[in-house]
This record gives C-alpha cells, sequence and structure tokens, in this order.
C-alpha cells in the first residue's frame, strides 16, 4: 500500500509524515490571531476612526483564538506532559523554545489591552449589578472603580502604548512561526528568508478577512445593520495586505526557479504534482486573485451597499480557505518532498487518531466557542451598534 | 487619535534599536550548540579522552544488510516499523544513448536493505552499481541539536550526538531538522530516536554493532584523538567526502569513493 504513496527514493525513515494537519493548524491559528490584533491596532494605534466599531471586537476574537493556538501543538507531542519544559529549560537555539514566552507575553498584551479598553464598561456593570454579577465585575474591574474622566484618558494613553508593543509582538508572533519553518535547512521549500514575512502577511490577510466575517455574521445575528463605512474600510486594507502577500509569494517561487539550484526539480514536481492544486488553484487563484479582483470592484463601485457586502463576505471566505491552503502547502508539501532530494511521499490524513481531522475540527471549534462566551461577559456591541446608527 | 510625524519616527526608531539589539543577543545562541555537562556513562570511561569518528568504504559495501539487521538487534530498534538507526542504499546507474545523454539513475533500500537486495534490472541496462551505506553522522555542527526546543538532544564530550529519552517531548522537531534522514520517531517512548554510535558499547571499548558486523570492512570506527587510529589514517591518506557538505552540518562519517549521484 506504501509502494503507490512514495515516488522516487526517499529515506527508509520518512516514510511516516511526521507533522500531521494539527501543525497545519498551529500556524493557521496563530495567524488569526496576529492578524485580527493588527487590524485593532489600525484604530488603536492609528487612529483609523473607520475601523472603532471592530476595534474592541477583534481584540475578543485575537484573545479567543490565542486561548487555543497552543493546543494543536501540545496535542500532537510524543510526551504532552513534559511540553511545560519549553518555559523551564527552553534551549535557546531553536526556534521552537521560544514560543512559549513570545506566546505568554503576547497573551499578557492582548489581556491588558482588552482590559483597559473595557474598564469603563466592566465598572459600569459592577456598580449597577447585584449577586454573583457584581462580584464577576468587580473582580473584573480589580475592585478599583475610579472612572474620572482623568483615569478614563489615563488608561487610553496606556492602551495605546500597550498597542504600539502589541504590533511588533504580533508581527514577531507570527514572523517567527514562520522562522520555524525558514530556518530548517534540511528542507529546500521551507528554507528562505522569506519565510516569516510571508507567514506575517498571510497572517494579517487571514485575520482581517476572518474579523470582516465574524463582524457581519455578529451583526446579523443580532438583526442589526451593518456599518458599511467600516467594512468597506475593513475590505481595503484586506485588500493592500493581499497585494503585499501575493508579491512575497510569487517573490518566492520566482526566485526559487530563476536560481534553479539543485532542488529545482523536486520543488518543480511539488508544485506540478504534488500541491498543483492546493497551490496554484486554491492559496494563489481563489484565495488571492478571486479575492483581489472582487476587493477591487468593491472599491470602484459607488453605492449598492448590499451587492459589495456580498462581494466582500465571498472574498472573505476565499481569503480564509486560501490562507489555510497556503499553511497546508508549507507544512504537508515540505514534507511531501525526501530531502534525498529524488522522491516524494503523500500525507493520507487520518480522521479519528490522535493527530488525524477529528480533533483538528474540534480544536478549531473552540475558539468561536470562546468568543461567545467573552462577548457574554465583555460586549463589545455598544461601539459596533451605536456608530452604525449615527451614520444613518 | 492621529500620531504625529514625529511619534511615529520615535516608534520606528525604537523598533530599529529593538530588531537590532535582538539580533545581537540572539547571536551567540545561534552559534553555540549544547554539550552535555555529564557524561551518561559512570565508570572507568573519561570522555574527555576520546573523539570518535567513523568511516565508510563504498568500495567494499556489497549490500549483504548485515550491519542493519545487527542494529536493529543490538539496538532494539523494532523490526516491523520503518524506522532504521542504518541502512544501505543501492544506486544503479542505467545506461544512456549517446543521443539523448538523460541519465536514469535507480535508487533503492528496500526494508533498509536488511535483507539484501534483489536483481530486478536485468544486468545489461546497469552502466555503473554501487551499494552506500547510511548512518547519522553525528554532525560536529548538528542541525537536529540546534533545532531542540528543550536540549533534549545534544552533543557528548566525545563527539556524539545522542537523544535524553527522558527529556525529550516527542516534537518531531529534529526529525525535520536532520537532513540525512537520520532520525524516527519511537512510538513506544514517544520521544525521538536515532543511532548512538552504540554509545553503550563504545564506551567499554567495543566497537559499534554495524560495525562488527560486516564482513568486508566496508565501515570502521575508531577514535580520531588516538594518531594511529585507522580512522585517523584513512583520512590523512585517503580522498574522502562527506554527504552534502554544502549544507555546514560538518559529519563526522566520512566516505570513501562517494559518487556524485549519492544524496
Ligand atoms: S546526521 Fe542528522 S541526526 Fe545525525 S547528527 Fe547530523 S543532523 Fe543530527
Ligand atoms: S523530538 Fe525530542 S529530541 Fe527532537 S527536537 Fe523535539 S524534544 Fe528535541
Amino acid at each position: 500500500m506504501l509502494d503507490n504513496l512514495i515516488w522516487g527514493y526517499v529515506y527508509p525513515n520518512e516514510s511516516e509524515i511526521q507533522w500531521s494537519i494539527l501543525i497545519v493548524l498551529y500556524p493557521y491559528i496563530t495567524g488569526l490571531v496576529a492578524g485580527a490584533f493588527i487590524a485593532s491596532s489600525l484604530y488603536h494605534v492609528f487612529g483609523k476612526k473607520e475601523i472603532k466599531p471592530v476595534a474592541r471586537f477583534a481584540l475578543l476574537t485575537a484573545l479567543s483564538f490565542l486561548l487555543v493556538a497552543m493546543m494543536p501543538l501540545l496535542v500532537h507531542l510524543g510526551r504532552p506532559e513534559r511540553g511545560i519544559e519549553i518555559m523551564f529549560t527552553p534551549h535557546l537555539t531553536s526556534a521552537m523554545s521560544g514560543f512559549g514566552y513570545i506566546f505568554s507575553f503576547y497573551l499578557i498584551i492582548v489581556v491588558l489591552e482588552i482590559w483597559l479598553s473595557f474598564r469603563e464598561d466592566i465598572v459600569k456593570k459592577a456598580l449597577s449589578s447585584h449577586g454573583w454579577k457584581e462580584l464577576l465585575y468587580s473582580s473584573l474591574a480589580l475592585f478599583s472603580f475610579d472612572i474620572s474622566e482623568e483615569t478614563l484618558h489615563n488608561d487610553e494613553k496606556f492602551a495605546r502604548k500597550l498597542a504600539i508593543i502589541g504590533i511588533p509582538s504580533a508581527a514577531f508572533l507570527h514572523g517567527y512561526v514562520g522562522f520555524i519553518f525558514g530556518g530548517i535547512k534540511a528542507n529546500p521549500w521551507w528554507s528562505t528568508p522569506l519565510m516569516p514575512i510571508i507567514f506575517l502577511m498571510s497572517a494579517i490577510v487571514s485575520g482581517i478577512a476572518l474579523l470582516i466575517l465574524l463582524y457581519i455574521a455578529a451583526m446579523k445575528i443580532r438583526k442589526h445593520a451593518i456599518d458599511h463605512k467600516c467594512l468597506q474600510s475593513l475590505a481595503h486594507y484586506l485588500w493592500i495586505f493581499l497585494i503585499l502577500d501575493v508579491t512575497l509569494e510569487l517573490l518566492e517561487i520566482i526566485s526559487m526557479k530563476y536560481a534553479s539550484r539543485e532542488d529545482i526539480d523536486i520543488i518543480n514536481r511539488l508544485l506540478s504534482d504534488k500541491i498543483g492544486f492546493t497551490f496554484w488553484g486554491i492559496q494563489l487563484t481563489l484565495g488571492i486573485f478571486i479575492p483581489f479582483i472582487l476587493l477591487l470592484l468593491v472599491s470602484l463601485i459607488k453605492k449598492r451597499d448590499t451587492l459589495k457586502l456580498i462581494m466582500i463576505s465571498v472574498s472573505c471566505i476565499f481569503v480564509v480557505i486560501g490562507v489555510f491552503a497556503m499553511r497546508w502547502n508549507v507544512v504537508i508539501g515540505g514534507q511531501e518532498i525526501s530531502k534525498s532530494l529524488v522522491g516524494t511521499l503523500t500525507y493520507v490524513p487520518e480522521f479519528f487518531s490522535q493527530e488525524g481531522v477529528l480533533p483538528a475540527i474540534i480544536i478549531f471549534m473552540l475558539p468561536f466557542i470562546i468568543l461567545r462566551v467573552v462577548t457574554a461577559i465583555l460586549p463589545p456591541w455598544k461601539d459596533m451598534e451605536e456608530e452604525t446608527q449615527e451614520h444613518n | 487619535m492621529n500620531l504625529s510625524r514625529r511619534e511615529f519616527t520615535k516608534i520606528g526608531c525604537k523598533i530599529i534599536i529593538g530588531a537590532t539589539a535582538g539580533a545581537a543577543i540572539v547571536e551567540p545562541f545561534i552559534i553555540n550548540t549544547v554539550a552535555a555537562e555529564n557524561s551518561p556513562v559512570q565508570g572507568g570511561y573519561n570522555w574527555e579522552e576520546h573523539f570518535w569518528g567513523y568511516v565508510v568504504d563504498t568500495r567494499k559495501c556489497i549490500g549483504c544488510g548485515r550491519c542493519a539487521n545487527a542494529c536493529k538487534l543490538e539496538n532494539k530498534v523494532p523490526f516491523d516499523e520503518e524506522v532504521y538507526r542504518t541502512w544501505i542504499e543501492r544506486y544503479r546507474v542505467k545506461k544512456t544513448s549517446l543521443e539523448t545523454r538523460e541519465e536514469e539513475v535507480v535508487i533503492d533500500s528496500p526494508d533498509g536493505g536488511i535483507e539484501g537486495f534483489e536483481d530486478d534490472i536485468p544486468a545489461e541496462e546497469i552502466k555503473k552499481a554501487f551499494f552506500v551505506p547510511k548512518i547519522c553522522n553525528h554532525c560536529d555542527n548538528p542541525p537536529c541539536v540546534q533545532v531542540c526546543p528543550v536540549g533534549a538532544t545534544y552533543t557528548t564530550k566525545d563527539g556524539v550526538v545522542l537523544v535524553d529519552y527522558e527529556y525529550c517531548i516527542g516534537c518531531r522537531y529534529c526529525i525535520q531538522g536532520c537532513p540525512y534522514g537520520a532520525r524516527y520517531f519511537n512510538t513506544e517512548k514517544g520521544t525521538a530516536d536515532k543511532c548512538t554510535w552504540c554509545y553503550h558499547r563504545i564506551t567499554k571499548g567495543l566497537l559499534p554493532a554495524c560495525v562488527q558486523a560486516c564482513p568486508t570492512g566496508a565501515r570502521k570506527f575508531g577514535d580520531m584523538k588516538d594518531k594511529n587510529s585507522e580512522v585517523n589514517k584513512i583520512i590523512d591518506e585517503e580522498r574522502i567526502n562527506l554527504l552534502k557538505p554544502d549544507l555546514g552540518t560538518k559529519p563526522k562519517v566520512f566516505y570513501i569513493g562517494l559518487d556524485r549521484e549519492v544524496r
């Protein structure tokens, strides 16, 4: 059975793919976190007022995904109970070892950022509610109920400073995930200095697209009008980052092909055979070119908000699928070529196993559930809905 | 809440300074790889006195597979799984017509070569053929050690790269990092695993099982700190080559008669 999955010569130890769909999920989720956070920074740091309606929602989204980002890695470990050693005895030459720290640092920033931007609401809730709710919100407020103009102003200043630190650390969090692959010189498909920045750009793209989708969904569920100004401006940023993303992705392929080193034969085979469809078809055409054109049209068309809404939604769905394909093509594609450079193998995902599709689906559903809970405790709807009324 | 240009410059400067400082801090970590502090072997063995090296003479290998078999027996590597600490590759370069000049090389290693090899291509179609035994190179600059996030893979003072099974978290990053396919996942232990040059034997003055088992002397093992060792003589006198030397891993398995087709 194995034989028809293998072409050419692969080293005997390579007959099994080591990093499964869970490791595809890991950079995908981390990317969504980084992207959502950067979207919120457009408002917090760069003062893009149009984004304000979703700024706090974006932070909550980032948090929900961040909380599960570690899980696919942990589930995948051969000895999960020792996973924590990464924190206690990190071996610093490893690109993977910093993950625990970067992750924790980033988590702190996101939580602080959320706390500061929701503090006023929390305090008001604490003062106006009773029983366990009062206790919940009072403790969330850390029992400091000062919401005078001045403190709020200070909060805001501090929040902005945090967001400024947050951007490079979001960039670092994800660029660094790219380096986990980019730093592996054994693998010609991974080892490129562009990897971190490609990962970062696709992360931003996927994060903004996800945020748009969640925003539309939330407004539909809450039966509230959508703020088209906000939506279209998000779509505009998505379009810009798509351009950066595709430029880098193509640059990588073009320079590989142009330089034509000894590994080019196997790379060509990878691109034409193994991941031909997921790369050219899904990652580039569906995930980038079609959304690129749709979003271009969105910015050209005047009025017709509903049509634009549909075009934006479709683009975003394509983008999140395309970025997933991109992670797949990197993680799985890289393992489908043998390090002998003269053979390929095929990854056949299992469904029920520890590293199968089922756990991947479960893990990917978690952030949405967490988001539901978090938004119940800290509703971000106020600014999402107020703004719309102002516009209308 | 717009950023003034001054603030923007300030932020930009901070980022640049931060990145530079970051690179400077990271630098020493990248260069040093871990070495163990305490010898894993107790007793009379002093690891400061040795530095092991390995020679493969591809001209002598007959592809009998006894080495790979001996290794699985000695190190309890499961026979029913496709995992190997050492294996033998067979290269057969087919005859080519002078017009097309396209060379076809058939490489295989059925079951790591343990059972030997079958003649499935008629001899008259073959131009040249040879066997290449493979094993962990115990690289002097080992990427597997570099990438291990917890330091579970390490280099001993006598130059052997080992896995600490009590510490490995089973992330498999090292398996991805080894350019030679020398590592595998030990499903029983839940950790990475690989050739140890039979560390339990060499520290008692014995040869690695594969070297011992080879009937033709294609595999040689010895102390590079000992001037008169066979390994040192070969390195000094023969024309030797390494696998994938361009990757800078500095292998300590030295090959005699390595063909350009060898991967
Ligand atoms: S051959 Fe592979 S496993 Fe052995 S030391 Fe080198 S990189 Fe590590
Ligand atoms: S599998 Fe074990 S030895 Fe290999 S990198 Fe991970 S922790 Fe280190």
